[in-house]
């Protein structure tokens, strides 16, 4: 018997008890339309985290000023007021592994163009701070380190503030108020959408370091310093060598705990991508679930029609159907099953896929991948429930078969 | 192995008699039914010839079905051998026995048997599907069987379609589309009316004299008759065992019969 006449005899078989075959693959359609669409979202999560990853810079390195935790009691950051200028001309002097940095000082402000007005988050900060975090400009350009020495009234506006204060009005050039103080506006930041940690990166607009100290905030201190090392692998010797000269500056003793804290953002990243891949593994195997659970629908359908044919089996065995066949026939009756469950579930699942990208407007990556992971699935599915069935066909006396009402 | 497997009817019409097809010494056979225990066969010894026509009487309940199922290689005996063509088949393996089942033997059951959800083409294909040959050949086969037993016109009709006496030629038509060296058929012409009968044996009569050795049984000494030798099953046992004797023909006597519309 070939292949064709075998897949003919399922076929019929099946077609027998349309409603039975279709119910009996529902179990098989839904578990792998639940794979396809869980996995896709995972994906998606995932694509979103490594672009994230992309879009940080991979050898950034944060120094933020106050301890995690000091005494066992959490300061939060920005508590303490150490770390300086100065501490960061010594990283830059005094660290081999380390390319750039920008200072930080943070705070918040009303911004007004016009009649409209808008509250956001201003970082004071150099022009190099740009080029560490590669963020690019939709218009404009940053200020100069000329700005910075001056204490200019410059500004380099984000996305969601350029959409809030302008609209459809051409902003660069244009005077801002901030904090009641006119500002230039020198250049427009790229859309850079949702940070890793959830806030939105471009709500925010920068100003030069000096201009933040003086007319804003007060502060002569640093917040922080955003570093970059040489290379994606020196970021961990960084790391070390800027703990080294600062714990020296700022005169903590072996066994203190230090005052500021660098964290390596690729560590960030790396975390999100770990959580995002997790994330997908654990909708996957929620999913998979499913398709067990519809693998034992094919494996109970297909006892009860081993059960009903026993006639059936008797008359073929008498007539020459070796175990073989018999086994292949079930077999192969269970794995159409499940590979046309699977085919169908494969395109619900696509759908499924698109109605959540549409609908809930989460990032969504179908992958091929995905989709022939849960073919082969199912055709296992179909191979590991259906074996035992068939089995137990096959295993029949004929002459019993035969005598079976 | 290969005198087993091999398919085709040895049309050896001239060493009838010389050779055993089929030996069977001293079987018996026990059903078990939970305390009691049934001996349907209580020690037959026989020997069909090839090319010989037998057919099997007896009451019912002395055995014979019991028999045709060892002979057809369905069932196995509690104890005493059976050879075919020589072998000992309960040396054989169940894929052995498949084949055998498949290419030597044709078997006509005592309720025909047949898949009831499959055309009569197809019930009549299948044995060949298990032979592995061709579709084409096992088409063309299966085509000619039927016309044998002349259902040419009814190929494309299920079995519930088909009256008693033409499913029952289906079922030979599928015992012969392998083309097998023994045809066993139970009770082929029960509850059939008598013209039905005769021209089923004048199918078997045909064939047996083309060489193929057939074992059928009948509870209708008018049908026994047309056979080459008849055997009297009783409790088990066989009672008695003669050569027959004014054999008709049963195309001779067709000829003379009523024709009735099946
Ligand atoms: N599967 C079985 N289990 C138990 N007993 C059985 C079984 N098959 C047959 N028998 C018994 O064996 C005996 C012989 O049965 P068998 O079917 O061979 O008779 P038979 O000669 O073919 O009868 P009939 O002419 O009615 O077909 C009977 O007593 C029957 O009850
Ligand atoms: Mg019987």
């Amino acid at each position: 018997m070939n292949l064709v006449q075998i897949l003919r005899i399922a076929m019929r078989a099946l077609a027998r008890n349309k409603l039975r075959s279709a119910l009996t693959m529902l179990g098989i359609i839904i578990g792998v339309a639940a794979v396809i669409a869980m996995v896709s979202v995972g994906q998606g999560a995932q694509q979103q985290a490594q672009d994230q990853i992309a879009a940080m810079g991979s050898n950034v390195l944060f120094v933020g000023s106050g301890a995690v935790s000091r005494g066992g009691m959490s300061m939060g950051w920005g508590a303490t007021k150490s770390l300086v200028y100065d501490d960061m001309t010594a990283i830059l002097h005094e660290c081999p592994a380390i390319a750039a940095a920008a200072p930080g000082t943070t705070a918040t402000a009303q911004v007004v163009y016009g009649n409209d007005n808008w509250n956001t988050r201003i970082t004071g900060t150099e022009p190099q701070f740009f080029d560490i975090k590669v963020w690019n400009f939709q218009e404009g350009g940053p200020f100069l380190q000329a700005d910075v020495e001056s204490a200019n009234n410059v500004a380099v506006i984000g996305e969601t503030v350029r959409k809030n204060l302008f609209g459809a009005t051409d902003p660069l050039g244009q005077t801002i108020r901030v904090n009641n103080l006119p500002f230039k506006v020198v250049g427009v930041l790229d859309l850079k959408g949702t940070s890793p940690m959830g806030d939105d990166q471009d709500d925010t607009i920068v100003l030069p370091v000096t201009t933040v100290q003086k007319k804003m905030n007060g502060q002569t201190w640093l917040r922080w310093i955003m570093v970059s090392a040489v290379s994606r692998e020196a970021s961990y010797a960084a790391q070390k060598q800027i703990s080294a000269v600062l714990r020296d500056r700022h005169r903590i003793r072996a066994g203190q705990d230090d005052d500021f804290f660098v964290r390596n953002l690729a560590d960030f990243a790396q975390l999100a991508d770990e959580q995002s891949r997790l994330f997908t593994i654990l909708l996957a195997s929620i999913a998979s679930i499913s398709l067990v659970v519809g693998g034992i629908g094919i494996m109970n359908i297909m006892l009860v029609s081993v059960t009903e044919r026993t006639r059936e089996i008797g008359i073929r065995m008498a007539i020459g159907a070796t175990e073989g066949d018999v086994q292949q026939q079930f077999l192969i009756e269970a794995i159409v099953l499940s590979l046309i469950g699977g085919a169908v579930g494969i395109a619900l699942g696509l759908g499924a896929s698109s109605t959540i990208a549409n609908t809930l407007g989460w990032p969504v990556l179908v992958s091929s991948k995905a989709i022939v992971i849960a073919a082969v699935f199912s055709a296992a599915i179909g191979i590991f429930f259906g074996f035992y069935p068939a089995r137990k066909a096959a295993r029949l006396d004929p002459i019993d078969a035969l005598r079976y009402e | 192995m290969a005198t087993i497997t091999q398919p085709g009817v040895d049309t050896g019409a001239g060493s009838r008699g010389a050779e055993s097809i089929i030996r069977v010494t001293d079987v018996h056979k026990y059903y078990e039914l939970g305390e009691t225990r049934v001996h349907a066969l209580r020690g037959v010894t026989v020997e069909v010839g090839r090319g010989d026509f037998v057919a099997i009487m007896g009451s019912s309940g002395s055995g014979k079905s019991t028999f045709m199922n060892i002979l057809g290689c369905l069932d196995k005996p509690t104890t005493g051998q059976y050879y075919l063509e020589g072998i000992e088949v309960s040396s054989l393996d169940k894929k052995q026995l498949a084949a055998i089942r498949n290419r030597k033997i044709g078997f006509v059951f005592q309720g025909f048997n047949l898949l009831s959800r499959t055309t009569a083409l197809e019930n009549v294909e299948l044995p060949t599907l298990y032979a592995r040959v061709s579709r084409e050949e096992g088409l063309q086969r299966s085509n000619e069987a039927l016309d044998l037993v002349g259902l040419g016109d009814r190929k494309l009709h299920y079995p519930s379609q088909l009256s008693g006496g033409q499913q029952q030629r289906v079922a030979i038509a599928r015992a012969l589309v392998n083309r097998p060296a023994i045809l066993l058929a139970d009770e082929p012409t029960g509850n059939l009316d008598s013209r039905t009968s005769v021209e089923i044996v004048d199918v078997l009569q045909k064939l047996n004299d083309q060489g193929l050795t057939i074992v059928l049984v009948t509870h209708e000494p008018d049908i026994a008759r047309f056979a080459r030798r008849m055997i009297e099953f009783r409790d088990g046992k066989i009672r008695h065992d003669n050569p027959g004797t004014d054999r008709p023909v049963a195309a001779e006597i067709l000829k003379n019969m009523p024709k009735v519309e099946d």
